[in-house]
């Protein structure tokens, strides 16, 4: 299995490990659920260097991401990010992505560590001016997440952090260059530090010494992302799962020309938010039922560690689905009642 | 770190015996390794237990996993503070984190001690 560089950083912290992707990542330092707070709170640093990175830059790389992503890559500004997908000839999700645009002719883009590799092997530039580079072995990649990571950040990087939400910037830490964007994955404000493999040691040691910064592992990432509502590869997002079906409609442009574009068909199905009432949560594949009859599955769910009651996403075919219906969850052969809510369960205040 | 004078079933979860009534909780290694804990189904007053039967359930943040009896008994009382604040499983699972009490005749001879369970779980 993949390590990523501060394996034995965790270790020592008393990480237990988990199989994410083909890495050996940390599920949690001590309590996830304090984790999880401290990210609500204060600030959390996650080590997510098995995302996968890939350049693509030339004097064409804007017109031949335009071609493969569903948005336009060539309206992104320069130091700014957008979310984005790359879909199969069918339509369907073969990852979701964020786009960077480094410079007029330089793109980052970062994959999901399981699907880095699909990603790479279908971004051939075939009859366009321009190189795609996978270079996820040559990068680390730490997130620093919660209302007070600016303030940390700022404390070591030699010049203030001006970059605003979705956007990208060279900074230095410790003599060392590295790439900062404004960008998570857990509903607050936060950042996601790039650097080589050779700097993120130093790095994550420095920012592990500020007072409000908590080690967070892959757990909290997990509770943070579902209660912003974020979807999840292999649980909201497949390959047979079609953007607007994922609620991701209005990521799609109206527009012609991008891989997969042709095989888009009329959603079948549709991604709700569920809100239940007491302490058991609804879990990925739990039958979702509406008036007795099964309409859909749970794709994640937990007891919300922030809102205190349980919560899901989950697919139903009743495209008619609206907040404030009404919806029953079997879980583990007891069918308890469920709301639909709107996305997402949790939003910052500011 | 495992009391030596508890007994512990392959299921990680704990006896300890006073009289005819024993008292049950899971180790540190099962409430380690399910992380913080949210919710507990646990049997009621009355219920009969059998050894290695699900008896209950026990949810973490992560997931849900089921809680095995190690011990035939009926169930003579039961922890509402541990149901009530769930986390007191992670926070004492060899103390203030027990479960239920059972009251019963036998102790299956599977248990192990303390140094033969710390041996099978490393």
């Amino acid at each position: 299995m993949n390590k990523t560089t501060l394996y034995d950083q965790h270790s020592a912290l008393g990480a237990s490990f988990t199989d994410f992707g083909g890495w050996e990542m940390p599920v949690r330092y001590g309590s996830d659920l304090a984790e999880h707070e401290a990210v609500r709170n204060s600030a959390g640093l996650f080590d997510i260097s098995h995302m996968g990175e890939i350049v693509v830059v030339g004097p064409q790389a804007k017109d031949f991401l335009d071609s493969k992503l569903i948005n336009l890559s060539s309206k992104i500004a320069p130091g700014r990010a957008k979310y984005s997908m790359l879909l199969n000839e069918s339509g369907g999700i073969i990852d979701d992505l964020i786009v960077y645009r480094l410079s007029e002719e330089e793109f980052l883009i970062v994959a999901n560590a399981s699907n880095k590799d699909l990603v790479a092997a279908d971004l051939v530039p075939k009859g366009f001016d321009c190189e795609v580079e996978d270079q996820s072995d040559q990068w680390s990649m730490i997130a620093l997440q919660g209302p007070r990571s600016l303030e940390v950040l700022d404390r070591f990087v030699s010049e203030p952090i001006t970059i605003g939400y979705y956007s990208i910037g060279k900074y230095v830490i410790d003599s060392a260059e590295v790439l900062i964007a404004r960008t998570g994955y857990t509903g607050e404000d936060g950042f996601e530090i790039y650097c080589q493999n050779n700097q993120v040691v130093s790095i994550w040691e420095q920012l592990l010494q500020a007072p409000e910064v908590t080690p967070c592992g892959l757990a909290s990432r997990d509770s943070l992302r579902l209660e912003a509502g974020m979807p999840l590869y292999g649980h909201e997002l497949e390959r047979d799962i079609q953007p607007a079906e994922a609620g991701l409609g209005k990521v799609v442009i109206t527009r012609e020309g991008f891989q997969g574009q042709s095989g888009l068909r009329e959603p079948k199905k549709k991604l709700i938010g569920l809100k239940g009432e007491g302490k058991r949560a609804a879990r990925q594949g739990y039958q979702v039922y509406e008036n007795e009859k099964q309409v859909g599955e749970v794709t994640s769910g937990i007891l919300s560690p922030t809102l205190g009651y349980p919560i899901a996403m989950a697919f139903t075919t009743n495209l008619e689905t609206k907040p404030g219906d009404k919806l029953m969850v079997d879980i583990r052969g007891t069918h308890q009642e469920f709301i639909v809510v709107e996305l997402p369960f949790y939003k910052r205040a500011n | 770190m495992y009391p030596e004078n508890y007994k512990y079933s392959k299921e990680h979860e704990w006896v300890s015996v006073e009289g005819d009534v024993a008292t049950v909780g899971i180790t540190s290694y099962a409430a380690d390794a399910l992380g913080d804990v949210v919710y507990l189904d646990l049997p009621s007053v009355g219920a009969s237990t059998v050894y290695l039967k699900i008896c209950g359930e026990i949810e973490s943040t992560k997931s849900v996993s089921e809680l095995y009896s190690p011990i035939d008994g009926e169930v003579v009382e039961v922890n509402d503070a541990v149901s009530a604040n769930p986390e007191m499983v992670n926070s004492d699972p060899h103390g203030e984190g027990w479960l239920f009490k059972v009251k019963f005749t036998e102790l299956p001879a599977e248990l192990m001690s303390a140094s033969d369970y710390q041996e099978m779980v490393g």
